[in-house]
Formats: C-alpha cells, structure tokens, sequence
C-alpha cells in the first residue's frame, strides 16, 4: 500500500464516517460539528487530487465561513425543544431504504462503467492546474492547444471564464444585500395568531 | 501517482451525495436541512475534482467548476440562514414543518 492509497483511504473513511454521522445525530450541534470534519475531510481530498488551491478555498470558505454561519444560525434559534428534532421510526426506515437503494445505484453504475483515462500521466509544473493557470483561465489570458478542425484553422485558441466570474460575483454581492436586508434586526410588529404559528 | 482511481473517488462523491439528500429529508429541523444542502455539494464537488484529476483536459475547468460551486455555496447558506432567522423571528420556531402558510 502507498502513501497515496494509505493517505485516500484514511481520508476517505473519516470523511464517509462523518457524513453518516451528520445524518445519523439527532442534535443539530453536533450535526455541525460533524459537519466540520467532513468539510475538512473533502478539503484533503482535494490535496490529495493534486489542487491545493482549491483545498485552501475549501478551508477558508467553507470551514472558516459557511460554517460558521451555520453555528451561528445554529446558536440563534436552538432553543430547548428546537436542539433535539427526532424524525419518526417510519421516516427513518423508509429514509434508509431510499438512501440504501440511491447509494446503490450510484455505486453500481460507477463501478460499472468503464473510465477512460483512469491513470493519469504524472503532470509536470507548467500543466498543473496551479493558482496561476487557475487566474489565467479566469481572466482568458490562458491559450489551450485547438482541438477541433475549425479551431486548428484559426490557430491557438483562448477559453475565458471571465463572464461566470463577473455573474458569480454579481451574484454574491446581490445575495449578501439580500441576505442583510432579510436578516436586519427589527421589532416584531405584530405576531402571527396562534392558529397560524401552530 | 493517485493510485485509488477514478471509481473510489466517485464513490465517495456518492456517498457525501446520499447523506445529504438523508440529511435533507430526515431533519426537521431547518438549518439540518440547510447541512445537507451543503453536504450535497461538497459531494459534487468531490465528483468535480475527480474528474479534473484524471482527465487532463477537464483538470482546469473542473477546479473552475468547484470554485463558482463553493461561492454558489456560501451564498445560498447566508441567504439561506436569514431566512430561516426570519422564520424564527416570526413563528419562534425552526421546525420545516410548521411552514405551511402556502399550502395549498
């Protein structure tokens, strides 16, 4: 066994045990904490695919920032009854099946499908998807070998992402307005009869 | 040098997939519904990643594909969590199924 398959192996189980777990746990504290070792876990995934860019973004934004969010969501509105939500016997029996049966299909049309490329060359500096190939593709700087007939014509051809970048940050920007805007502390009114707020 | 392969990549992006998916029909509680939204797209960012690994002329694209996927995450948590903060501003509960106002 090599480091490789040793350090996937590890990972891989702590990740899949700790997602199991998320779903397991009644309480939703710990359902976060779980949470946060499953994020951790996919972000060594990711080291360990070889993008240690993408593994820091995983880091930063998701368990130094979502998470957080949800602790924090968490924190405002657990509350005696609200901490401990368990689901009925039947919905978990008919949860498991659905889930058995979902992770079974999956399963067996991975294993079942032949991937090609399954063993990758060893990449070497320049082709690795580093944190400046990353920006240059953002940007549109990089030019990538023309793999069709029409493209070869024309010479070396440039893939931009430059648009979805602009749509993403728009969109973040209008989401975190919205966010603020929704969230604004403010004096309740008028509360909701009694009839409708169950 | 990733000897695991393709396949054992994908089933762990399987299984992150299922639990979310559980997470979001068993919990009752709004922000577990919440954690399992998040867990199923870590599980298809797992998937991203794997096939930019090992498909050399997917290798930019897919760590581009995970980066909108990861904003497209925190975005949908914040706006996410001020909704169900308003939620509870309003009914004093988080519980998914005393939002029933617009059924039909």
């Amino acid at each position: 066994m090599t480091l490789t398959q040793f350090l996937f192996w590890t990972i891989a189980a702590l990740t899949g045990l700790s997602a199991i777990m998320v779903v397991l746990t009644q309480n939703i504290v710990r359902a976060a904490a779980w949470l946060l070792f499953t994020l951790a876990g996919t972000a060594g995934i990711y080291f360990l695919l070889g993008s240690d860019f993408i593994g820091a973004t995983q880091l930063i934004v998701y368990v130094g920032g979502t998470l957080v969010l949800v602790v924090f969501g968490v924190m405002l509105t657990a509350q005696g009854p609200f901490v401990n939500m368990k689901a009925g016997a039947g919905d978990w029996a008919v949860s498991l099946i659905v889930g058995v049966a979902l992770y079974a299909v999956l399963a067996v049309s991975t294993l079942l499908t032949a991937w090609t490329g399954e063993y990758p060359e060893p990449v070497d500096e320049r082709s690795s998807a580093n944190v400046i190939v990353l920006g240059q593709a953002l940007t549109g700087i990089r030019e990538v070998q023309p793999r069709t007939v029409l493209a070869a014509q024309r010479g070396y051809t440039r893939v931009s992402y430059i648009l979805p970048f602009e749509i993403v940050s728009v969109h973040l920007v209008v989401v975190l307005v919205g966010a603020a805007y929704l969230a604004r502390a403010r004096r309740r009114t008028s509360r909701m009869p009694e009839g409708v707020g169950g | 040098m990733s000897d695991p392969g393709l396949s054992a990549y994908l089933l762990l992006g399987a299984l992150l997939f299922v639990c979310g998916a559980l997470c979001m029909a068993t919990k009752r509680n709004a922000i577990g519904v919440l954690i399992g939204v998040e867990l199923v797209l870590n599980g298809a960012n797992v998937n991203f990643m794997a096939f930019s690994w090992f498909n050399p002329t997917f290798r930019v694209e897919g760590q581009i594909f995970a980066l909108f996927v990861i904003v497209m995450a925190a975005a949908e948590a914040a706006i996410a969590l001020a909704i169900v903060l308003n939620f509870y501003n309003n009914y004093t509960s988080v519980d998914v199924d005393i939002a029933e106002q617009l059924k039909g």
